[in-house]
């Protein structure tokens, strides 16, 4: 091979051994700061894909190819003369010679080195831990292998209950697989969690229907009778099972440390100084197979503080050093919110604890302080992680707390919002851990000219790790803009300092339910015509109330508090509900009956319904009386919500149809009919590419391809019109709504008022792959609460006439005038192609001068 | 001069925060009733010239500037409720005095 054979260059060689997330970085690092011109690097690597990103490595079964997850195709290698090996182990170091060997039996010199070689899972060695149908979780390898497993059996079970086996455990689950997780501890996560918050955790997932035994000693693995395996519990029990996946923990891969004589920890690991460097100056260790004051990193973020204090050393920068990392951890496993930080267990002197526990919301939260109660020193959380980041600022600060300390995990109640405010961080704190960004790094950026969360990422590559900080940065950054007298007024109007998403937010987090509780909390003054209808929206979008109750009436806009669209002469139109544009004969006559009685004017409308106009404030509760009961619903014309989904006619009837349009878009409509959204969203259903019912040009638009259903978002027509992106491709019933979900939820809390979904993407930082990562792939961890979110309106809708019209009180405010039977004498119709219409100014001159 | 005030109606036909209709003397009047306001109680004609229509007691009530207004239905101009101003434009619309009196509602007639 060629790396062995002597190259023409006096650079001196480095060589680095591993090339996963760590040692890649390290790569980076060195081109960045141009050590590619003084040394001739090598990279050797045992698997047989370049570095990918191991943390989301369980994406692999989400969607998501080996493309997606590489960290590099090789270019940025190529380009900077990198030399590059896979499937090449290195099986030892001959120090004294500088040289290494391969397993292909080639030997390579060396100048420096830097062993970068990761961990490897740990695997129990209960007898029969090496039968079929064993894995471990950790390369690509491994999951394919799990998935060609999975596909022929029908239970799985993870031996161990920590971090990484309650993930394999939602990959087993993924994979349709009946799974269960046996953990030796007495609780799950005995690392970051306590006793409280383990046996809260467990009640959750065994919600989940994941059955999980703590406490559990497995004692063999044998033929199983029912399933593949038996394992045998040391307590006399058992559990039948098809496949199982060790996660019980990972060692340091510190094969080749220890074969070379380099000075390591007792359990492991290849002790390191703050440079990174070994025992043998010329030999660096970096990433989780380096021992730093006694210390194994297992995250990412610490190994790319070593890769980037090696590469500087390298180099002759010594500014950067390792000099520890924290290990604070958040995650959702499962769905569940799980937190730790720091002294998670309270084992500090004389530390002091709260802690508040919700058995029916099933959450749980610690505060670990010091005696003193001023400073934070860990926490748990179970259930709810939006507490994390503040708490985590004020552990990772040492800032004070503040003097009623348990606010921090106290469901928030009257008063100030417990959340530290971005401008009372200090200029060090970490906003991104991941890659070391501090708030500083952030000031700078902007006070260099970026003017946005976007051009900050970009500059200082915060929150492009794990984007846990994401909302944290968002924050700071606005922070450093105001505080430059940028002006970033998204302010909804006078009487709230607040963007409708910030008013979305606190609705739902103080789990506020009316207008005057908004106001009195965090507003000023009475409210207006904009603010009222927009927090009306935002509680009948959270709530799903009925918007005619009493605290919410005064906040509708006219359309919205008689249920009907005003004419230009007051009158009202009606719109029932018809659901992907299909209906009876009967139901036509109903209307054609009423239509008639009440001498309304009568249209089909552009979206696929029958309109009736020239209906009195009076006349719209008996019309509507006869509607429901003919099983009408309202078709919330009026509202800022679902209109209608156009639909063709599709595969039942159309010789060209590949699927079955008509009953997808009843069935859309029905979902989505009762949910409030910032503005009108209207859906389309084709079935097939001929798209008749002209679905790229809506909101939402599904077409029925061959594979399943392709999914647009984002369309308009109206004054801008805008064609629909591409989202998801051949997606079955089940994924398609559940993005459609996703993506309306995502919408109606985060657009601005009277935003519809076209402006909302254009407006979007990252665009549509963003969307596609928040809907997809979870990149915000907020999937289950827009799921749940949506599921609630779903679950809870009414129609809002047939409430009204139940309720006296309500029909109280359509009477034209409180104190007279008269009509409203300014209302005259005249007649055209046989229907009426609302007068001229002329016309009612002349009428008027007629009768007078 | 002595101030005549009229009986409307009661207090039970009022919609706290927003406004309804009443015929007073062949004339269309908008009653709001705005608890918070001094007087919380305002009456101004119902008819919007700007979208000639008997529509502004169905509008929106709205705090601005210190002031008590409705925004027209129509096209969303402000009238202020105690003097019939238009915040967009030249016009002044009808106003009258009204008042709570127990479960009765007065206004003055002019
Ligand atoms: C009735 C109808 C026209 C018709 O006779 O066919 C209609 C009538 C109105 N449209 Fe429309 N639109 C109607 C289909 C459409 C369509 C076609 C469609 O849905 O396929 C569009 C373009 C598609 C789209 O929205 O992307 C459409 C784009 C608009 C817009 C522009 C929206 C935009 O994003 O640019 C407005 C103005 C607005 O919403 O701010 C609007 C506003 C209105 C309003 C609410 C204007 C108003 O304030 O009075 C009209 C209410 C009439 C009423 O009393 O019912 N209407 N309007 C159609 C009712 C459909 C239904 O069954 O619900
Ligand atoms: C499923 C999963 C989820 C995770 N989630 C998170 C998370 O949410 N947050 C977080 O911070 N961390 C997470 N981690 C941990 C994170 O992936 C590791 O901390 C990170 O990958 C460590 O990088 P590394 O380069 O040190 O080791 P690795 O990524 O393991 O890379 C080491 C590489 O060296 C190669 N190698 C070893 N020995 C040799 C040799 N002798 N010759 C040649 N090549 C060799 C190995 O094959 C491997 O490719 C997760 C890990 C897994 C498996
Ligand atoms: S196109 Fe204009 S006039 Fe016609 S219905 Fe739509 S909003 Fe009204
Ligand atoms: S902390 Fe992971 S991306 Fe910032």
């Amino acid at each position: 091979m060629s790396a062995n054979s002597p190259l023409s260059t006096k650079k001196p060689r480095l060589v680095v051994v591993g090339n996963g997330m760590v040692g890649h970085h390290f790569v980076e690092q060195i081109i960045e700061k141009g050590g590619h011109e003084n040394f001739h690097i090598t990279v050797f690597g045992e698997e047989p894909h370049l570095a990918y990103d191991r943390v989301h490595l369980s994406e692999y079964f989400t969607g998501k190819g080996a493309a997606d997850l590489a960290m590099t195709d090789g270019t940025l290698y190529d380009d900077n003369g990198v030399q590059y090996f896979t499937n090449s182990l290195v099986t030892e170091i001959d120090r004294d010679n500088k040289q290494l060997l391969l397993q292909s039996g080639d030997s390579v010199s060396y100048d420096k080195l830097v062993l970068a070689t990761g961990s490897y899972p740990f695997v129990p060695p209960i007898p029969g831990h090496k039968r079929d149908n064993t894995f471990v979780y950790r390369t690509l390898e491994d999951l394919d292998d799990i998935r060609d497993c999975a596909k022929q059996v029908s239970k799985g079970t993870v031996v161990g209950g920590g971090l990484l086996g309650l993930e394999a455990a939602n990959a087993l689950k993924n994979l349709g697989l009946e799974t269960s997780v046996v953990e030796f501890a007495p609780r799950l996560m005995p690392v970051q969690l306590d006793e409280k918050g383990g046996s809260v955790l467990k009640e959750m997932i065994e919600g989940l229907d994941v059955t999980v035994y703590t406490d559990t000693a497995t004692q063999e693995i044998v033929d199983g009778e029912s399933s593949f395996h038996r394992m045998n519990f040391a307590d006399g029990t058992h559990l039948e099972t098809d496949l199982i996946l060790f996660s019980a923990g990972i060692r340091p891969q510190d094969a080749l440390a220890k074969q070379s004589g380099l000075e390591m920890g007792e359990r492991g690991g290849i002790t390191i100084n703050n440079n990174c460097q070994t025992s043998d100056e010329n030999v660096y260790a970096i990433g989780e197979c380096a021992l730093w004051n006694n210390s194994i990193y297992g995250l990412v973020a610490p190994g790319y503080t070593m890769a980037k204090a090696a590469a500087g050393h390298l180099l002759g920068d010594e500014s950067i050093s390792f000099t520890g990392a924290d290990m604070s951890t958040k995650l959702k496993l499962l769905g569940c919110d799980v937190g730790s930080i720091g002294d998670a267990h309270a084992k500090s002197q004389g530390c002091k604890v709260f802690v508040y526990q919700d058995e029916i919301q099933q959450s749980y939260r610690k505060m670990v302080v010091s005696e003193d109660g001023q400073k934070l020193l860990g926490a748990v959380l179970v259930g709810d992680n939006s507490f994390y980041d503040t708490l985590l600022q004020y552990y990772l600060n040492a800032m004070d707390l503040p003097e009623q300390p348990q606010s921090l995990i106290l469901p928030a109640m009257d008063g100030a919002p417990a959340a530290l405010g971005a401008d009372a961080l200090p200029a060090t704190a970490s906003i991104c851990s991941c890659h070391n960004v501090t708030k500083q790094d952030i000031s700078d950026a902007v006070a260099n000219g970026a003017m946005s969360v976007g051009d900050v990422k970009g500059i200082t590559k915060a929150a492009t790790g794990c984007g846990g900080c994401a909302a944290l940065l968002k924050n700071v950054v606005d922070n450093e803009l105001l505080s430059l007298g940028v002006e970033v007024s998204t302010d909804i109007c006078e009487h709230f300092a607040f963007t409708r998403q910030d008013l979305y937010n606190i609705i739902k987090i103080e789990e506020i339910k009316s207008f005057a509780e908004l106001l009195e909390k965090h507003g000023k003054g009475h409210g207006c015509e904009i603010c009222k209808p927009a927090v009306g929206s935002i509680l009948a979008s959270v709530w799903n109330e009925y918007v005619l109750k009493k605290e919410h009436i005064v906040l509708q806009d006219t359309n919205d508090r008689f249920l009907g669209n005003m004419q230009k002469d007051g009158t009202y139109s009606i719109v029932p509900r018809i659901p992907g544009g299909e209906i009876t004969p009967e139901k036509l006559i109903v209307l054609g009956e009423v239509a008639k009685e009440y001498k309304l004017y009568t249209k089909i409308t552009g979206g696929q319904r029958i309109d009736l106009f020239g209906a009195t404030l009076p006349q719209l509760p008996e019309i509507w009386t006869k509607l429901v009961n003919a099983g009408f619903e309202t078709g919330q014309a009026y509202g800022k919500s679902l209109r209608t989904v156009k639909s063709c006619v599709g595969s039942t009837w159309c010789r060209f149809g590949v699927d079955d349009s008509m009953t997808m878009a009843v069935d859309l409509e029905n979902r989505y009919k009762g949910l409030r959204s910032p503005h009108k969203i209207k859906f389309a259903v084709s079935g097939c590419t001929r798209e008749c019912a002209e679905a790229q040009s809506k909101d939402i638009g599904v077409i029925a391809t061959e594979g399943g259903w392709n999914l647009y978002v984002c369309g308009n027509g109206g004054m801008k019109p805008r064609h629909g992106d591409l989202f998801a491709t051949d997606l079955d019933r089940e994924t398609l709504i559940k993005y459609i979900d996703r993506v309306l939820m995502f919408y109606t809390k985060t657009a601005d008022r009277l935003q519809r979904t076209s402006v909302w993407m254009d407006g979007l930082e990252g665009g549509l792959e963003y969307l596609q990562e928040v809907v997809i792939e979870d990149k915000l961890g907020m999937c289950s609460e827009l799921d749940a979110a949506m599921d609630y309106v779903v679950d809870t809708f009414q129609c809002e006439w047939k409430t009204t019209l139940e309720d006296p009180e309500a029909l109280k405010t359509f009477r034209q005038f409180v104190n007279y039977d008269g009509e409203d004498e300014n209302v005259v119709f005249v007649e055209e192609r046989d229907q009426i219409r609302p007068a001229t100014e002329e016309e009612k001159q002349n009428l008027i001068a007629k009768v007078g | 001069m002595t101030m005549q005030w009229k009986l409307v109606c009661k207090q039970s036909d009022l919609v706290k925060g927003a406004g309804v209709a009443a015929m007073v003397n062949g004339q269309q009047v908008a009653l709001f009733y705005v608890p918070e306001a001094e007087s919380q109680i305002f009456a101004i004609s119902n008819w919007d010239p700007f979208g000639k229509a008997n529509v502004l007691s169905r509008g929106l009530v709205a705090h601005l500037q210190g002031e008590w207004t409705v925004a027209s239905p129509l096209y969303k101009q402000h009238f202020v409720l105690s003097s019939g101003k238009c915040l967009e434009d030249d016009v002044t619309i009808p106003s009258w005095q009204a008042k709570l009196e127990g479960e009765n509602v007065y206004i003055a007639e002019s």
